[in-house]
């Protein structure tokens, strides 16, 4: 038996959110989206409430959540980290930038560093191709990066 | 009916609309190798990804090769279903799908009937060419079932039974391409997850990447343990299955045989869960009548329709999906549990031993009953009233095991006391059995009078769901029946909702009942295997002398000389139990 613990606030806004779907397991997806634009993640327990107000089965909301890469299971870090990697960004060599970041930070995709600084995520293209390579930490935008460049954006937020 | 022209293979056929490439090839004799699709033909039973492309053929007229599985007959259609071209793209697609999996058949306990390994056979498939990386993932034991997800080849024939046919839904697809693998959420052990262990997915999963917990070795342990009384117990649907094994043809009873086999192995008693069966009736039948009765009288606490408890994943369903219903059920205990908890106690006395050196042993057609057998609720001071239960598969492999020539064995007897059984214990094997013998039972405890007709045509079939009034003299009793978990759901729905008109209703987690139990031969979607088990389970009760369960004789001098009455004090102690709330529990802070 899972035992699943929120706060109420939270368990309310959810069921909010499903009722404003109509409950209807077809809105999934769209469910799952505003859920994370609120929570900025999907935990276990979020997973649970959302299968439970929607009448499906747990496991089958994990298996939409794990196939859509911009679903996420880890909070994000406070500096959120994005690297588009969208057709013009990985022509332009994003891939070299992302391990340059995996490498400084310790981190995997989707994962954040253990002080909860910094989490690490792809995006598709953001429409900002003539910058390209993008990276984006929270609203902020970086156009050009080269690898070299990843400590010092880095060390932008180090003292922050 | 529409019917389609065509040709395939140069062989003119015709077939209702409809009807896909493949099973029209079937019907002209052309078996077209198949891997990810997957059908029980009128159960309603179908797995039709088409994702695996190893049934591909060439169609007339057009550019690229067709799933037969996938594409539908259309009049005039000439297709050729081993032209070089297609021998050419499956062998590809079979190579491809071989060099992401383990070249463990050695040791697979799916060899001899992996339908990957024999596809790989019969294309006479000798090295894969594309070597690659290959996916790793770590196996997941539970109390029933391995998961070694290396071999699974995403066929999703595990998720359509989970999902569609049980609406258990502890299994999903998850995660994408390389890393895609079926699990439970959160890719936890399925042993967190709301799993009833009914063993579906083992029993449709074409490679090992699903197989049962095999206990044999424990069992051999024991039977070598000179200081141990080692006693076996064999369910219903076991001996209308286990010469499949052997080459027998489906429906073939080997009741006889396998009380030699058995015997052979080294068994000190053979015995029979009928014997329980009947016993489980008398309890079961007589709750039935105090609650109708109660009822009857205007009591307005009792709550009905009593509901069957002998089967172990449907009463974990109930436990996991409808808590609020856990004192619907009846409280009878599985007749494998009763058999068990009578052996160690009115057995065990019987032979003057403690009940630690009497190792139970159950065969079964059930991977559930494994998880059963190992429920806190049935132990004693730690020490459980069924040791160890194995499914119909690894009894047919420890008999090979022991070099015993099935075919040569004589036909022997059970033995007594505890394997004398009626008629009516041996139909719980399929669906509609248990609430026929229940109700040969009851009426004649209810009316004083003897049946005027012992068989129930009307409860019996295949068709999900089933429904039938039985004059009671008088009194009309609405029986329900379902077996698959999905169908079991919606009469569940029903008596949430105060909508269901039943006074019984009768429930087995498998598609067919216990004939088509997740421990079971393999039936590869065979349906008529099923029908023909069914068959030989009522013409098991049509040979018996003895039809009712209370007519027993060996069970009528079990209450005498043990238990007393029906639900006794004695009897509820040893042969009835208490349900749990699994469901998940949302807590508010
Ligand atoms: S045993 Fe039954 S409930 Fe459990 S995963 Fe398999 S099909 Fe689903
Ligand atoms: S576990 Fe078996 S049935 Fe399930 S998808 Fe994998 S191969 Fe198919
Ligand atoms: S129907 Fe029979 S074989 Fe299937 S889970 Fe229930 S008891 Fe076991
Ligand atoms: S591809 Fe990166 S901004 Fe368009
Ligand atoms: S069997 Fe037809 S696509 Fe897999």
């Amino acid at each position: 038996m899972a035992i699943i613990k929120l706060p109420e606030c939270k368990v309310n806004q959810l069921k909010e959110i499903c009722k404003s779907f109509n409950h209807d397991s077809g809105e999934l997806i769209n469910v799952l989206h505003k859920a994370q634009e609120v929570f900025g993640y999907l935990p276990a327990e979020v997973q649970e409430i959302v299968a439970k107000e929607l009448n499906v089965s747990v496991a089958h909301v994990y298996g939409v959540v794990s196939f859509y890469s911009f679903f996420t299971m880890t909070p994000k870090g406070r500096f959120p980290i994005s690297i588009c990697m969208g057709t013009a960004c990985y022509v332009r060599g994003a891939e070299k930038v992302l391990d340059e970041f995996r490498r400084e930070l310790g981190v995997k995709v989707g994962e954040s560093t253990p002080d909860g600084r910094y989490s690490l995520a792809c995006l598709r293209c953001v429409g900002a191709c003539g910058l390209a390579p993008v990276v984006m930490v929270g609203e902020k935008v970086y156009g050009r990066v080269a690898p070299e460049d990843v400590k010092g954006i880095l060390a932008e937020y180090s003292n922050l | 009916m529409e019917t389609i022209k065509l040709t395939i293979d140069k062989k003119n056929i015709e077939v209702e609309k409809g009807t896909t490439v493949l099973k029209a090839a079937q019907k002209a004799g052309i078996d077209i190798p198949s891997l990810c699709y997957f059908s029980l033909d009128g159960m309603k039973i179908e797995n039709k990804p088409g994702g695996c492309r190893v049934c591909v053929v060439e169609v007339e007229g057009r550019r690229n090769l067709a799933p037969a599985c996938a594409t539908e007959v259309s009049e005039g259609m000439v297709i050729k279903t081993n032209s070089m071209r297609v021998l050419n793209a499956r062998r590809t697609v079979l190579e491809l799908i071989l060099s992401d999996h383990p070249f463990d058949c050695l040791v697979c306990a799916k060899s001899g009937n992996c339908e990957l390994q024999s596809l790989a056979h019969r294309m006479g498939v000798r090295e894969i060419p594309y070597q690659g990386a290959q996916s790793t993932y770590r196996k997941d034991t539970s109390p029933s079932i391995i998961r070694d997800i290396d071999k699974c080849i995403m066929c999703r024939r595990c998720e359509m039974m989970c999902n569609d046919v049980q609406t258990v839904g502890a299994l999903s697809a998850v995660n994408r391409g390389f890393m895609a693998v079926v699990a439970p959420a959160f890719e936890m052990n399925l042993e967190k997850s709301p799993c009833t262990y009914c063993g579906q997915c083992v029993a449709v999963c074409p490679t090992g990447a699903l197989t049962e917990v095999d206990h044999s070795r424990e069992v051999i342990k024991a039977l070598a343990d000179p200081t141990k009384t080692v006693i076996v117990q064999t369910a219903p649907a076991v001996r209308a299955a286990l010469g499949e094994e052997f080459g027998l043809k489906a429906g073939t009873l080997v009741t006889g045989k396998m009380v030699s086999a058995l015997r052979e192995l080294g068994f000190d008693y053979v015995f029979d869960t009928d014997f329980a069966a009947d016993l489980t009736i008398m309890e079961e039948g007589t709750e039935l009548l105090e609650r109708l009765t109660r009822y009857l009288n205007g009591d307005k606490q009792v709550r009905l329709p009593i509901l069957t408890s002998c089967c172990p994943a449907w009463v974990n369903f109930f436990e996991h999906n409808f808590p609020e219903l856990k004192d619907v059920p009846s409280t009878a205990r599985s007749p494998q549990q009763m058999f068990g908890s009578i052996a160690k106690t009115y057995f065990a006395k019987k032979l003057n031993i403690d009940r630690k050196d009497l190792v139970v042993v159950s065969i079964m057609p059930c991977l559930a009953k494994k998880y059963e057998c190992q429920r806190d609720e049935f132990k004693v001071d730690g020490n459980p009233d069924v040791d160890f239960s194995l499914s119909t598969r690894e009894l047919a492999n420890l008999i090979k095991l022991a070099n015993i020539d099935f075919h040569a064995l004589p036909e022997s007897e059970f033995d007594l006391p505890l394997g004398e059984s009626t008629g009516a214990g041996v139909i719980f094997g399929t669906t509609g059995g248990v609430i026929e013998a229940a109700v040969r039972t009851a009426y004649e405890l209810y009316t004083q009078k003897p049946l005027p007709k012992i068989t129930f045509e009307e409860l019996r079939g295949l068709d999900g769901i089933r429904s039938a009034t039985v004059d009671f003299d008088g009194l009309k009793l609405n029986i329900g029946i379902a077996h698959g978990l999905g169908n079991a759901r919606k009469l569940l729905e029903e008596v949430r909702d105060g909508k269901s008109h039943f006074h019984a209703i009768e429930i087995m987690a498998c598609p067919g009942g216990c004939i088509g139990g997740g421990g079971q031969p393999l039936h590869h979607g065979d349906v008529d295997i099923l029908r023909a088990r069914q068959k030989a389970i009522y013409l098991e009760d049509a040979n018996k002398t003895i039809r009712k369960s209370h007519e027993n004789p060996y069970i009528i001098k079990l209450y005498e000389e043990f238990l007393g009455q029906p639900l006794s004090e004695k009897a509820h102690h040893l042969l009835h139990t208490h349900y749990f709330d699994k469901s998940t529990q949302i807590i508010v802070e």
